[in-house]
């Protein structure tokens, strides 16, 4: 039985952007930001360390180190002044984990009613969906890896819930 | 005597050999077997007893159907009730225990019901134990359970393990015989998603037996090629082992996976619930041989003719030497041949039909066995086991024509299709009065969001008969279904097929069909729950005619089994009681689970610490290791005080009041919801949320609003914050964030669409500290950093800058009438303040202090809760926050409904606080009573109380109470009920106890 890798991630840097998406100067900022393509509709652009990922139809989330949250507010603050906006610094109020694996998918499957099918959620692609009782967004930057955000509160459930579903084995479904 | 044959048995593997118990006694079996195969092996013919009168039942079927064989199976932590022995693999040290017998299933006290069966007719609990009322709960009832009801439930925690797994097709196909392979061959040619599940470890289902000849070979090589096309294709699945439960609407639909019941060693998850969501849904479900009315019908040695094949033919067991066969239709002479191959004496075989000159009955004919048509069977004869059946003519009123010795009968009265995944989201039956079944209606399938059908039955389960018309019927259903996801395939050629061609059954619902009384109340129509052919005619008689009705009086197909044997038979008798045909009386509703389901396949993975997630604050790990004592607050675990050595929690809470009254005390108030709203219209937007007006709120104020829902009801409240010109910090109740959220959006994306606002939750962001007493600010001073001095932030107001270590925003309110910071921090930095805080503050007296501390300082200062004073049912003006309610504002949400006359009537339960005239503590939601009584006798009530504490401050027992015109009412004293009797005096007073003023809030 090929085990998963779970690990959870030390403090990530994470802003809500809500706004207008089609917006050029939004999207240019925030590609600048990020150092990545500006996703499509359930898109997930990906860097070393950062992230740019669309989560509804005027929402996204911008992964960056922590220590780059404060300049990234200011300068979309500067740069959308005058737009309609919010930006927040969520960074605090998420928790990140990484799951390894051969059949990582199908742990997902276990827990969350969104199709993991390679089909339906390619690698690029998010969710925003539930894991076991808890919101949670996920993504798959390459096959074999998942990434998935949390509430902080809910972290230890989070974690419990990927080890015991792990423990349990694959399925061998997809 | 039932037996082991020497030879045959398709399915068992007879070199090796399974140890295992049945009530304590050790038995053998062989790998391939079913818990019910290997006990007929070992002569064990008797498996259970009836619910009801206790008689001794063998097993009737092979499959799912079983009504009789319900074993305990397992012991201590992996003991499970309820599980049918002819599903159940058999492996290595199985135990199984019989049910509803005592003391033994071979001697059962309880049997003499049956001898009583005259005055246990249906209907006897409901007319019998009406009387006297009184006795019904203490005296009828725990005598009827313990002498009732079939398994005990398990006494240990389950030692297994369960998982869900969701999977999205676009094909899911149930049934993993002829016609479900069939179905999945061509929707798998198509490039579809398929998904193929069997209920059984075996795919091939009832080809298997009865060996039609496909494609120039066996039915077993048939099966055999298709598994391994199946196979080779990456679009398809197949699980075994994986029983269809249930449909549900937008293509949803459950299946359970049984791991590791055949193999407990194996590990892992024991079931796996399937969570599928399907495009289309093919039902190939095949179908269910209907046993015959005939006298005695229950007496073990008496089974489905199709069952005793298949256990001769698949585990090598004969039910007994001699059979009688009797039946309406041709295929049980499928019965005849299979014993006769295996050496078997047939004495007759008894066809209801006035001839029968079909194929199979030539067949039989042939091998020298006597078919006699036109006959029935008069009785059945024996005690606990078949010994012999008097014969009669099918058409008379069973006089007995000839005896004949016997020690099984196999009965077949037709099929009836499977069609209950079909009719589960509401697909409906027509009545084929020529085969004799109710048959899935294309023309009324379930339809799902695109109005289409998404089930399409297939095969036997579609009203087919003969081989041929199952695989045709079964490809074209699989090619249609992969064609309504958008997947084409050219039709595939039939393959021939040679089998002997079937005559038509004749109906028969009872047998004689002029049978009398003394034979038909011996007719067993459903065996679990000893329901009988007179029972159904009583329960018309008396004006059950409904068959959901009749079902509920007579419990006909409950429990277990939900009727699988009984409900077409019982409702043919009820259909011929009342004259009116079969279609018009019509079927009770199928629901699901198809076959019962685990509990622990329910709940997944969800147990144990997976139970229910538990939201922690950043803090959490301290208030664990300082001994807090936890209440429930939404999924959030907030200290409700923090006792010292053997202090109790309400003693911890009154220390922690007084302190934070006279030097200095901490909340963790992180779990406050904290909702940011911006926008041009973001002021507008708030103005209608809550009851006052937010947008002239100045930047760097806060103030205290309500938010009603449209129908008026105060639903939660809290301090706005305007952090800057167009944003403003919205603070919700712990209970309140998600929803308040939702209800902010809810509105802005269907009302309010054009208005420019955006939101977001930005609860878990922070951690939120309130320091609280005469020595909050000294204390926050301490940290260095931003000055908090009542002139730089006077109360409501905020200042955002460095405290510290910390970049921090500080918010001057105050929840508990004293000197009060809230401070808030980011999310990771909130663990590090507290410790500081706390540390800096040991002199001056810092304690934290928990829930119970924050209601009671509440309390004593009339604020209100969320909750405690509102239920829903209570709008501002009913707790005297007028103040809190624009009057200018041309609109906000309840506005309306407030101006309604109910709501604006002054005669309404209103807020008051009240007093105790002996000092003791009132009960919570104790009522203020009023003269007389109401029409139930009950005496009438004038208010309620909504909080009740012992203060620690006044140290007295302290209330907030809705009294009728309550303010008008200051000083008069009233009558409050107690918990268990009697009343207390209360003297009505203002809610404000403490600090009338206000001065405190200014240190």
């Amino acid at each position: 039985m090929a085990e998963l890798k779970i690990t959870q991630a030390g403090p990530t840097g994470m802003i809500t952007l809500r706004g207008d998406l089609s917006d050029q100067g939004l999207q240019e900022l925030c590609t600048g930001l990020t150092g990545t393509g500006f996703p499509d509709r359930l898109g997930a652009e990906t860097g070393d360390d950062t992230g740019l990922f669309w989560m509804s139809p005027d929402e996204l989330l911008l992964l960056l180190p922590q220590d780059r949250v404060a300049e990234a507010l200011r300068r979309i603050a500067e740069a959308l002044e005058g737009q309609h906006h919010l930006a927040a610094d969520v960074s605090g109020a998420r928790a990140l984990f990484t799951v390894e694996g051969a059949w990582v998918r199908e742990l997902l499957a276990k827990l969350t009613p969104a199709d993991l099918h390679p089909a339906s959620l390619g690698t690029g692609q998010i969710r925003r969906s539930h894991l076991g009782q808890v919101a949670a967004a996920f993504w798959l930057p390459r096959e074999g890896v998942a990434r998935i955000i949390c509430f902080r509160s809910v972290a230890d459930y989070m974690r419990e819930l990927l080890e015991v579903s792990s423990r349990a084995g694959p399925v061998g479904h997809f | 005597m039932s037996a082991r044959l020497a030879t045959g048995g398709r399915l068992i593997d007879r070199k090796r050999r399974f140890g295992f118990r049945f009530d304590g006694r050790r038995y053998t079996g062989h790998p391939g077997d079913t818990l019910a195969s290997a006990l007929l092996a070992n002569g064990q013919m008797v498996q259970g007893r009836s619910f009801k009168y206790h008689r001794p039942r063998g097993l009737v079927g092979s499959g799912p159907e079983e009504p009789n064989a319900l074993m305990g199976i397992g012991t201590g932590a992996r003991f499970e009730p309820n599980q049918r022995a002819t599903v159940a693999e058999l492996h290595e040290d199985l135990v199984a225990v019989s049910q509803n017998r005592w003391p033994s299933l071979a001697f059962d006290v309880g049997a003499v019901n049956a001898r009583l069966s005259k005055v246990f007719p249906a209907g006897f609990y409901y007319k019998t134990f009406l009387w006297p009322r009184a006795f019904w709960k203490h005296v009828y009832e725990p005598i009827i359970r313990h002498s009732a009801g079939l398994g005990r439930p398990p006494k240990e925690r389950d030692a297994d393990t369960y998982e869900h797994f969701y999977a999205h097709v676009d094909v899911l196909i149930v049934g993993g015989g002829i016609a479900g392979l069939s179905a999945a061959l061509e929707a798998g040619r198509s490039g579809a998603r398929v998904l193929l599940i069997e209920q059984t470890a075996h795919w091939g289902g009832r080809a298997m037996v009865d060996g039609p000849e496909i494609g120039g070979g066996s039915a077993e090589d048939w099966v055999k090629s298709a598994l391994q096309e199946l196979g080779a294709m990456g679009n398809v699945t197949l699980r075994n082992r994986c029983s269809g439960a249930g449909v549900y609407d937008h293509g949803y639909a459950l299946a359970q996976e049984k791991m590791t019941d055949h193999d407990p060693a194996a590990g892992g998850p024991r079931h796996r619930l399937w969570r599928i969501r399907a495009k289309r849904i093919v039902t190939a479900t095949g179908a269910i041989e209907r046993p015959l009315s005939f006298a005695a019908n229950d007496l073990p040695g008496v089974m489905l003719a199709s069952a005793l094949r298949d256990y001769v033919v698949n585990w090598g067991v004969s039910a007994g030497d001699r059979t009688v066969i009797v039946t309406n239709n041709d295929d049980a002479y499928r019965t005849a041949l299979a014993l006769a191959d295996a050496g078997l004496v047939v004495p007759v075989v008894l066809d209801a039909r006035p001839k029968a000159d079909g194929a199979l009955p030539q067949a039989v004919r042939a091998r020298g066995i006597r078919v006699e048509t036109g006959r029935g069977i008069a009785h059945v004869a024996g005690k606990s086991g078949v010994t012999g059946v008097a014969i009669c003519a099918q058409s008379g009123e069973g006089a007995v024509l000839e005896e004949i010795g016997c020690d099984a009968v196999a009965m077949s009265g037709g099929w009836s299709p499977v069609v209950h995944l079909w009719s589960h989201c509401g697909g409906k039956l027509w009545w084929d009065d020529a085969r004799a079944m109710f048959r899935p209606d294309h023309d009324r399938p379930p339809t799902g969001d695109d109005g289409a059908g998404f089930v399409r039955p297939a095969g036997i389960s579609d009203g087919m008969i003969s081989t041929l018309e199952v695989i045709e019927n079964a490809m074209k259903a699989g090619r249609a279904a992969a064609r309504d996801c958008g997947f084409d395939s050219t039709e595939a050629a039939l393959p021939e097929v040679q089998e002997p061609a079937e005559a038509p059954l004749l109906p028969v619902w009872l047998m004689p069909q002029g049978a009398g009384i003394e034979l038909r109340e011996k007719m067993w129509l459903d065996y679990q729950n000893d329901v009988k052919v007179s029972d159904v005619q009583l329960a018309a008689r008396e004006g059950y005619e409904s068959v959901e009705h009749a079902k509920r009086y007579t419990t006909l197909g409950m429990a277990t089994d939900q009727g699988k044997l009984s409900n077409i038979n019982g409702l043919a008798v009820l259909s011929a009681q009342l004259g009116s045909p079969i279609p018009q009386v019509g079927t009770t509703t199928f629901r699901p689970p198809w076959t019962p389901i685990s509990m622990g396949a329910i709940a997944g993975a969800a147990r144990d610490g997976l139970f229910q997630p538990v939201r922690r604050t950043p803090m959490q790990g301290w208030h664990d290791s300082h001994g807090a004592a936890y209440e429930p607050v939404g999924h959030w675990r907030r200290p409700y005080s923090y006792p010292r050595g053997d202090e109790t929690r309400h003693a911890a809470a009154a220390r922690e009041v007084k302190n934070a009254r006279q030097h200095l005390g901490m909340l963790d108030a992180s779990t406050l919801g904290k909702i940011v709203v911006k926008g041009p219209d973001a002021g507008r937007f708030l103005d209608m949320i809550y009851t006052n007006v937010m947008s002239t709120l100045k930047v760097g104020r806060c103030r205290y609003g309500l938010i009603c829902s449209e129908n008026g009801f105060l639903t939660d409240d809290g301090v706005v914050a305007r952090i800057d010109d167009d944003t403003w910090l919205c603070h919700t109740t712990t209970g309140g964030a998600d929803r308040i959220h939702a209800h902010m959006e809810d509105w802005l994306q269907t009302e309010w669409w054009d208005w420019k606002v955006y939101t977001a939750n930005l609860t878990e962001h922070y951690a939120q500290i309130a320091v609280v007493g005469p020595q909050a600010r000294a204390l926050l001073q301490r940290l260095g950093g931003l000055d908090l001095s009542a002139e730089a932030l006077p109360f409501m107001g905020w200042a955002e800058g460095r405290l510290g270590d910390y970049h921090a925003r500080v918010f001057r309110i105050s929840f508990s009438g004293e000197l009060s910071f809230e401070v808030a921090v980011q999310a990771d930095q909130g663990l590090a303040l507290w410790r500081e805080l706390l540390d800096k503050g040991a002199d001056l007296g810092v304690m934290p202090y928990g829930t119970e501390a924050m209601h009671i300082l509440r309390a004593e200062k009339g604020f209100i809760m969320i909750g405690d004073e509102t239920d829903g049912t209570v709008i501002p003006q009913d707790l005297g926050l007028d103040w809190a309610i624009s009057k200018k504002k041309p609109d906000y949400i309840g506005k309306r409904a407030q101006a309604r006359s109910h709501m604006a009537d002054p005669e309404r339960w209103k807020l008051v606080g009240l007093e105790t005239s002996d000092r003791s503590v009132l009960d919570e939601g104790a009522y203020v009573i009023a003269d007389g009584a109401n029409a139930n006798g009950q005496c009438n009530t004038q208010g309620r109380v909504t909080s009740t504490y012992h203060s620690p401050t006044f140290d007295r027992g302290i209330a907030m109470a809705l009294l009728h015109r309550g303010p008008d009412r200051i000083g008069e004293e009233v009558e409050v009920s107690r918990i268990g009797g009697g009343t207390v005096t209360a003297r009505v007073v203002d809610p404000v106890l403490y600090d009338k003023m206000g001065e405190r809030m200014n240190g």
